[in-house]
């Protein structure tokens, strides 16, 4: 049961800072996850009169705050543009609207959980994020280290190329992920991300051999169907697994090999696609 | 301390502890079209308005709640008396302890998409669990509740 | 008919869908104390010492009772008929706790919060004890559940303590071993049921108070008033005339409120403090401790010759009750009787079963009550039977299924009355496409579509035992009050008896009042269960109504002046066939309260000495991506006889209400336990039923047979509707993969690890 013993809406992220400097004291995004486990808190600190539940475009990049909801992720037209669609549907199975409305992507990143759909999505995206006193850091170097007592204050979507894919399987439609799978192909080659393993999402990279060949192939469409297979099982083969109530390592691994498959199916499919139509042009 | 939240138009302000749910301030007040049916934020049973979006009150604390404007299914009588009649006309209301927060919600979907395919009402109410109907009576309600909203109201 | 067989809206309905205050918790007094209980983190454990102090100087902590403060006379919280079969095995708080979970202490305070902070405090000391977790090992084990003096069974159900056997026996026909030695084709094979939960959305909950006369009234969320006024007085010792128990309404119920899981608490603290008090039972506490389905492994035998005639059926099944006995000994019975009566002119058949007790939570009534997991167990084995015999499993089945006016030897030898299983079998290939569809077609990219069938059959209302009564009254505006013992848990019952009465009486359903479920002033119900209100009840309703119209007809001969045959009644008027003259039911209703010696108030009961089968076939159309192994539901198409249709809106809800939880339990509703014995699935997160992105299309069809027994020909329709989804969707697996899940529920990683091997 969650217990709060003070609640302070922040006026200024200084004041928030100086607040969760405390051990006892929490910043609440969300607080949908926080509020499922036996947590005691002090001072509960709420970052919601700061203005951080926006998202602003900029010329190169999306600038999401810390309090923008997973609704808002899902629904923002803008951010539709963002990957193929990436983030509309790697928060689309996620319990229902109700609770989208609640929780937070800053939640949803610095809990740093292993199930996490958004994070899973977010670093298959060039993505960096800002904290308070730390400023801004890849998403890949925060998801290892965390904010500590620092303060997670806005998430930097960078606009490219790339195309993506998000893949999960789930026992039933609005469970936690078994495994997330988050594949993007652009000119900078290929990233992909898995999450629910069950721990925390993590990027994988491909042997440097692989990657000169096949990630061109891929993002132009001419990837064989034998080369993603070995691509794929090459890139599953280095995410570690591990066993919880909802799978075993051993079909989490399975799972993994099948899903990153797809996705660069899909990839490749979508770059013939996009070839097929600069030829018409 | 002190919070002032506006209740299906009324202004209550009051003194409350900081741990204190929603949804239990919203019983407290009457409202028990709000239920419970889990602890753990899965059910939508206790979905209410807050700043016109559907919420899960059990996951909300009254503190974050001040200064904003919640609705509850007894504030929405009218709306949920045309629908419900729709869901009643199914048997689909069972039980009927879910049916608040299903009701509110599917109002949420029909102001935010007035003509929503069989996809995107499954999709919105997907957080609504219920036990008793395997959901198709509901899906029949709703989509009768549609073409009657379609025809202008008329049945 | 006028009323049964329409479509008519529920008479709380409006209530419901607007959100009104009539639950246990809406209604219950704000003052009531909270009450909780502090529960075991041990399978297996003596309460050493509970150091009280603490928690009783928290501000606002009202009481905290341990075993030393309760009654020491054993009983059931089982919701039967008395002498339950259940065997007296609980106290309110025993020194000795079963399972993690199992109740410590009580404690009660003015406010949640006081209490929550008191359990905190509340530090128990104990002798951890080895536990016996594992059902296959129970019998005969050396760790004995209930060890002690004072355990007693009422009934002779095969039960011994010192064996941890809650139940064994069994009974048989022919000699089945010789038959299935004889057959060409034999399939062999053990299913697995795991304890799946009724997960109705209204946790258990209960509040007491003393009423004007000192008695104990009870509100509670039950199936069963008049049980729990008796499982009450056993439990506190007190006359069963100090109790009264009334149900509000119930959110959902599935069986699972047919045991008193909660009642027990909140009473005592109200007898002991003469306060009111209130209970209301977490998710947590309601998954980890309350009364789910058993958990079965049910071994099948079945033979057949070439021809593709069953010739024998055997059944033998382990049951796991859990850490107390409640329904253990009776639900195991349905997993044998229900399964192989499907199928008619057996030349032998047998079933025997032991149902033991273990340190697990204990089980309860589920929907389907055993008859689901032995369904599935004969059903996936006659389905492999087919493909052993290269036989179509539909025409197999039809070859053998059970027909109208055969005995069912397995049956209690009652005769099928009424049966349409061949029409609901035959109707249900032809919704799902059984011709085109069966097996499988493979679509690509690794994923095929396929079919998988099933039948099934449930009672109505257990025989020679279900009570049921009507009291219908004429009030003075002429309209009529019906009051029943039954509950309605949602299913529409109040509606449905209604509908009964009104077509007796011929008025309008909107005529007739419902009071419902008070032991003070209901005539007598065994309770909403067994499949029973529909058939049992709803010809007491029949009964009383006819009763009713001669006494009204009586009233009106006398304000008429004429002798009975001279008389007409429409329902609304009565006419002197001589004189023309006419009263309406009002000024009848009027008259009965002038001068009257004619009660316009008829009490009727009505007990069947038989339980004539609801069946029904199920088909489902999967498609199945063979890597990953998920199944999605793309149609089930299923067809029903449950007699006439009351209600055809009702029972088409119930139908497709209970094929989605067949549909959870068959796929992804799971039971998983520690090796300490601790349940991880206690909480919606970690126990998922299914949302409506999960279950698909569902397609109900009636085919109904007439049943001379029954009320307007009815049966029953609440459980049968359960009992196909995990049989036709193993099968469906099967058709898609080529092989034979026998565990439940087959999971998404179960079928994809399997291919991969």
């Amino acid at each position: 049961m969650l217990k709060i013993k003070e609640y302070v809406k922040a006026e200024s992220l200084a004041q928030a800072y100086e607040l969760n400097q405390k051990q006892a004291n929490r910043i609440i995004g969300g607080m949908l996850w926080m509020k499922m486990g036996n947590v005691k808190i002090h001072t509960a600190i709420d970052l919601s009169g700061l203005g951080l539940d926006t998202v602003e475009e900029r010329e190169d990049e999306f600038v999401i705050g810390c309090m923008v909801t997973l609704r808002q992720l899902e629904v923002d037209d803008r951010l539709a543009t963002l990957g193929s669609g990436i983030l509309r549907e790697s928060v689309k199975n996620i319990v229902g609207v109700q609770f989208r409305n609640l929780a937070t992507v800053g939640g949803s990143l610095a809990g740093r959980f292993g199930f996490s759909d958004v994070l899973t999505a977010l670093l298959a995206l060039d993505t960096e994020v800002e904290l308070y006193r730390g400023g801004r850091i890849p998403l890949a170097k925060f998801a290892a280290e965390g904010a500590g007592s620092d303060i997670l204050v806005r998430v930097f979507v960078k606009k490219d190329d790339r195309r993506c894919v998000y893949l999960s399987h789930r026992n039933t439609k609005t469970d936690f992920p078994v495994l997330t799978i988050a594949v993007s192909s652009g000119k900078n080659g290929i990233k992909v991300a898995a999450g629910a393993r069950p721990q925390r999402a993590i990027l994988v990279t491909e042997d440097e051999s692989l990657k000169e060949i096949c990630a061109p192939d891929i993002y132009n469409g001419r990837a064989g169907k034998e080369a993603i297979e070995i691509y794929a099982a090459q890139l599953a083969s280095k995410i570690p697994t591990g066993s919880n109530m909802r799978a075993s390592a051993a079909y989490r691994s399975h799972l993994a090999g099948v899903l990153i498959r797809r996705g660069l199916t899909a990839l490749n499919e979508s770059g013939k696609e996009e070839r097929g139509m600069k030829d018409a042009d | 301390m002190q919070i002032s939240i506006t209740l299906n138009g009324r202004k209550i302000t009051e003194d409350v502890t900081p741990k204190l749910l929603l949804i239990d301030w919203l019983r407290a007040h009457g409202c028990y079209s709000v239920k419970r049916g889990c602890e753990t934020s899965n059910c939508g049973l206790c979905t209410v308005f807050m700043e016109d979006k559907p919420v899960l009150s059990c996951s909300v604390l009254a503190v974050r709640a001040d200064g904003k404007r919640i609705e509850t299914l007894e504030g929405l009588k009218e709306e949920a008396e045309e629908f419900g009649a729709f869901i009643a006309g199914q048997g689909a209301e069972q039980c009927g302890f879910c049916n608040p927060g299903m009701i509110m919600n599917a109002i949420a979907l029909f102001r935010e998409n007035p003509e929503p395919t069989e996809e995107e009402i499954k999709e919105y109410l997907a957080g609504n669990l219920c036990r008793c109907s395997g959901y198709e009576g509901q899906l029949r309600g709703i989509q009768e509740f549609l073409s009657y909203k379609k025809g202008g109201g008329a049945q | 008919m006028k009323t049964v067989g329409k479509p008519v809206v529920k008479k709380d309905a409006m209530a419901l869908v607007t959100g009104q205050p009539v639950y246990t918790d809406d209604i219950a007094p704000r003052d009531c104390l909270i009450v909780k209980v502090l529960r075991s983190p041990h399978a297996n454990a003596f309460v050493k010492r509970v150091i009280k102090e603490r928690a009783l100087k928290v501000p606002g902590i009202e009481a905290v009772y341990t075993w030393e403060d309760v009654p020491a006379k054993r009983f059931t919280m089982a919701g039967q008929t008395y002498p339950e079969p259940s065997p007296y095995d609980r106290l309110i708080l025993d020194r000795h706790v079963r399972f993690v979970g199992d109740a410590v202490a009580i404690v009660a305070g003015a406010d949640e919060m006081c209490v929550d902070q008191a359990l905190e405090v509340l530090k128990v000391e104990y002798e951890v004890l080895p536990a016996v977790l594992d059902f296959r090992k129970a019998k005969d084990h050396e760790v004995l559940v209930h060890p002690e003096e004072d355990w007693r069974a009422l009934c002779q159900v095969g039960a011994d303590n010192r064996r941890n056997l809650c139940a064994s026996g069994g009974m048989h026909k022919g000699d089945v071993d010789k038959v299935l030695a004889d057959c060409d084709v034999v399939v062999t094979n053990s299913y697995h049921v795991q304890a799946a939960q009724q997960t109705m959305m209204e946790t258990f909950r209960t509040f007491c108070f003393l009423d004007t006369y000192g008695r104990l009234n009870v509100v509670s969320s039950t199936q069963i008033v008049f049980h729990v006024r008796r499982i009450l007085s056993n439990a506190l010792g007190i006359p069963k005339s100090k109790i009264r128990a009334v149900k509000p309404r119930i959110g959902g119920g599935f069986g699972a409120k047919q045991t008193a899981v909660s009642e027990v608490y909140p009473a005592f603290v109200t007898w002991m403090t003469k306060k009111p008090a209130k209970m209301v039972f977490s998710r947590e506490e309601t998954q980890t401790a309350s009364s789910p389905r058993h958990e079965m492994e049910v071994s099948v035998r079945i033979g057949a010759d070439k021809t593709g005639k069953i010739r024998a059926i055997d059944v033998h099944t382990l049951s796991n009750t859990g850490a107390y006995g409640e329904h253990g000994p009776t639900t195991v019975g349905l997993s044998g009787t229900k399964s192989i009566s499907l199928y008619g002119g057996l030349e032998a058949h047998r079933f025997t079963y032991d149902v033991v007790y273990t340190n697990k939570m204990s089980a309860g009534a589920y929907r389907g009550y055993g008859a689901t997991q032995g369904i599935y167990a004969v059903e996936c084995a006659v389905n492999e039977l087919a493909g052993k015999l290269s036989l179509d499993p539909v025409e197999l089945r039809l070859h053998n299924m059970v027909r109208e006016g055969q005995v069912m030897p397995a049956y209690y030898g009652e005769t099928n009355t009424s049966c349409a299983l061949d029409r609901c079998l035959l109707r249900v290939k032809d919704m799902i496409g059984w011709e085109e569809k069966y097996p499988c077609k493979e679509i690509g990219n690794g994923k095929v579509r396929s079919v998988g069938v099933a039948m099934g059959m449930q009672s109505s209302g257990i025989p020679g035992v279900d009570v049921g009564s009507a009291t219908v009254r004429l009030n003075e505006d002429g309209i009529y009050t019906l009051l029943i013992g039954a509950a309605d848990m949602g299913t529409g019952c109040d509606t449905i008896l209604a509908q009964m009465a009104a077509e007796c009486l011929e008025c309008s359903v909107d005529s007739v009042i419902v009071s419902g479920a008070d032991t003070d002033t209901s005539p007598y119900d065994s309770g909403s269960y067994a499949s029973s209100t529909t058939y049992v009840t709803g010809k007491a309703v029949e009964k009383a109504c006819e009763k009713l119209i001669q006494q009204i007809k009586k009233r009106a001969c006398q304000m008429l002046s004429c002798g009975s045959e001279e008389l007409s009644f429409d329902g609304y008027q009565a006419r002197n066939l001589n004189t023309k003259e006419t009263v309406t039911l009002e000024e009848i209703g009027t008259a009965a309260m002038c001068g009257n010696n004619v009660a316009l108030q008829v009490t009727e009961t009505h007990s069947s000495p038989v339980s004539p089968p609801p069946f029904m076939a199920g088909a489902v159309e999967i498609e199945l991506d063979r890597e990953t192994g998920q199944v999605d539901i793309v149609d089930y198409a299923a067809v029903i006889d449950c007699g006439t249709v009351v209600n055809p809106n009702l029972a088409r809800v119930q139908a497709e209400g209970g094929i989605a939880q067949g549909i959870g339990m068959a796929l992804y509703e799971q039971v998983q336990y520690t090796e300490d014995g601790k349940l991880l699935n206690n909480s919606l997160m970690q126990y998922k039923i299914p949302s409506r992105l999960d279950v698909g299309k569902l397609r109900i069809e009636f085919e109904s047979s007439f049943e001379p027994s029954g009320p307007f020909g009815a049966k029953s329709i609440g459980e049968i509707v359960i009992n196909t989804p995990a049989p036709a969707l193993t099968h469906a697996i099967y058709n898609a993969t080529g092989i034979w899940f026998k565990e439940l529920p087959v999971t998404s990683e179960k079928i994809a690890m399997a291919l991969v091997k």
